[in-house]
């Protein structure tokens, strides 16, 4: 320290902490109420609000929510969608970006432009949908897979992720006579895992949070994602029937389908919430260096 | 060059799939001035030229919907885009590094929310019986149904918005931020500039160039924005403002099967979307000494 805090930069200071404080609670505050919420017995809650009360404590909505399944499906399903979809994605995505990051690469800028285009012009909801229907994918894995898998600006990413690695290297590995596919897969993929983070994580909660494409290429129940079951229950307000059994009036329906909402959306959220603070480190790096570049 | 094939191998799965679920439907999309019959197909499909385009123009939705489009995108980027450079620039200035890791887990968290259980989550606080209802009663005041008072849905949609992304979007300028050389704080410090000052003519400059390719991107997507959470919260009785053109499309398309008319309204938003791009990127480089996207 060079010098003491003059008075004005301590009032910053402070207000900037106050202020920083107000905006966490902000954003907790909602999280909390359904967290808190999804424990309170219905009746209570649409009385009098929250209570400290132990009393009025249930887990009737967890217990509903299972016993439909639904949700349980919904998870598999998402599971096998979001991982199956990263390893597609990510493998494409670092394949092409290599090409693209070498100077010599004859035709890099022409295949450059044509995916760029793509990123501010489209054919639009209709046409693609009408392909993907024209290639019988409709109803299918493949519809959830496969059109959207090349992402341009991961791309770009991951391009200027290989543009930072020394091109010594590379040379150095042709004057041992390493081919491009012992070069790629043995020396440059393990010195990138923190941009192979990076993607894998934007690919996987992206396709995990995703519900779009599902709404409009899956028709069959037992291929719906977790988003796709989330939506009926919070959205539209129609809980599946197996939650709402033994209900005996109008009353006690809402009353459940309120506690169901509440416990979808812990229960739903949960694993990503929990798995996120370990990737923090990964991904402020990898964005950092895709950001910076890029 | 010789052993360059490897490399077009490389590339070949992304050309490919580019070329099929990005270039066929741009192929796709001449059926907008078409009288498009599934039956017959794109090719065999009568040319009517113009005909949706007008047919759009001249529905009394239109000025509606083009106008909710461009104010939903408009205020959007207004009100979203400084909060993460704010958010930014007051993280950067707190040197308890624990706590500002904290924060900063707090603040990212909500990205990876999906956007369905963030709108359950808006339909939940803002219900009739819902906290927020909650304690405007305990002062007094009226019930107030949000979801269906087409008056609230633009502020409920950017404020979600910005609850839900603002803090990750804070990330790509806080990396900038560490960049900034301590010598140069220091040395401001010793002629007497104040914090404020400090960011003024150190903080800002650095982060600069980032701005300017965030808000060319953004400026880029006006039109293309969050179909996927305007649809999840409309409600029947919000959509003198909650309907904008993607939402249109999809309903006049998939939900009502007007293939063509559907994709002409489609086109029209993107050609739109094309000349706000170019548009903002000439203004951009013009105020920006050159430099553009």
């Amino acid at each position: 320290m060079f010098k003491q805090q003059t008075k004005a930069d301590k009032t910053i200071l402070a207000l900037n902490a106050i202020i920083l404080t107000l905006i966490v609670l902000a954003i907790l505050g909602p999280l909390i109420y359904v967290v808190m919420a999804s424990f309170t017995d219905p009746s209570t809650l649409l009385n009098s609000g929250l209570t400290l009360n132990p009393s009025k404590w249930t887990i009737q909505g967890y217990l509903r929510v299972f016993k439909d399944g639904s949700i349980l499906t919904g998870f598999k399903n998402s599971l096998f969608y979001s991982t199956a979809f990263s390893i597609i994605s990510v493998s494409i995505t670092l394949l092409a970006a290599y090409p693209l990051s070498r100077k010599d690469f004859v035709g890099r800028k022409v295949i450059m432009t044509i995916f760029i285009i793509t990123m501010f012009f489209g054919g639009g909801l209709i046409p693609t949908y009408l392909l993907v229907k024209n290639l019988n994918m409709l109803d299918t894995v493949w519809a959830i897979l496969l059109p959207g898998a090349v992402n341009v600006w991961n791309i770009i990413l991951a391009r200027a992720y290989f543009q930072g690695i020394p091109n010594e290297l590379r040379e150095a590995a042709v004057v041992d006579g390493t081919s491009e596919m012992q070069y790629f897969f043995r020396i440059l993929l393990p010195l990138s895992k923190p941009i192979i983070a990076v993607l894998v994580l934007y690919q996987f909660v992206g396709q995990w949070n995703s519900y779009f494409d599902a709404m409009i290429y899956l028709k069959s129940d037992n291929l719906q994602p977790l988003q796709i079951v989330l939506r009926s229950i919070l959205v539209q307000m129609q809980p599946r029937p197996g939650m709402m059994q033994d209900a005996q009036n109008t009353a006690q329906l809402q009353q459940i389908a309120e506690m169901v909402k509440y416990s979808s959306i812990v229960i739903s959220s949960l694993p990503l919430i929990l798995i996120y603070p370990f990737f923090q480190k990964y991904f402020e790096k990898g964005v950092m260096v895709g950001s910076i570049k890029g | 060059m010789k052993e360059n094939y490897q490399l077009y191998l490389f590339v070949l799965p992304a050309l490919v799939l580019i070329i099929i679920f990005k270039y066929i439907p741009m192929y796709g999309a001449i059926i907008a001035f078409k009288d498009f019959n599934p039956l017959q197909g794109i090719m065999n499909s009568p040319w009517i030229g113009f005909e949706n385009f007008k047919k759009f123009m001249n529905t009394p939705d239109f000025t509606n919907l083009l106008g909710n489009t461009l104010k939903l995108s408009a205020f959007g980027l207004l009100f979203g885009f400084p909060v993460p450079i704010i958010l930014a620039l007051m993280l950067n200035r707190i040197r308890n590094v624990a706590l500002k890791k904290n924060i900063q887990l707090v603040l990212y968290a909500p990205n990876f929310i999906s956007v369905v259980v963030v709108v359950g989550i808006v339909f939940i606080v803002l219900s009739p019986v819902g906290p927020i209802n909650h304690i405007f009663s305990l002062f007094g005041g009226k019930t107030i149904d949000f979801m269906t008072e087409p008056g609230y849905f633009r502020s409920i949609y950017i404020i979600s918005d910005i609850w839900q992304f603002a803090g990750w979007a804070s990330v790509v300028y806080l990396a900038a931020l560490a960049n900034v050389s301590q010598d140069l704080i220091d040395a401001a410090k010793i002629d007497g500039a104040n914090i404020l000052k400090q960011i003024i003519h150190i903080d800002l400059p650095a982060i600069k160039p980032i701005m300017v390719i965030q808000f060319i991107l953004a400026a880029g997507n006006i039109m293309s924005i969050g179909f996927e959470k305007a649809y999840l919260l409309q409600t029947s009785m919000n959509l003198p403002t909650s309907e904008i053109l993607p939402t249109y499309v999809y309903k006049i398309g998939l939900q009502m099967g007007d293939y063509g008319y559907s994709t002409a309204i489609g086109l029209f938003n993107s050609v739109i979307n094309v000349i706000l791009l170019i548009t903002v990127n000439q203004i951009v480089k013009r105020l920006n000494e050159g430099e553009g996207l």
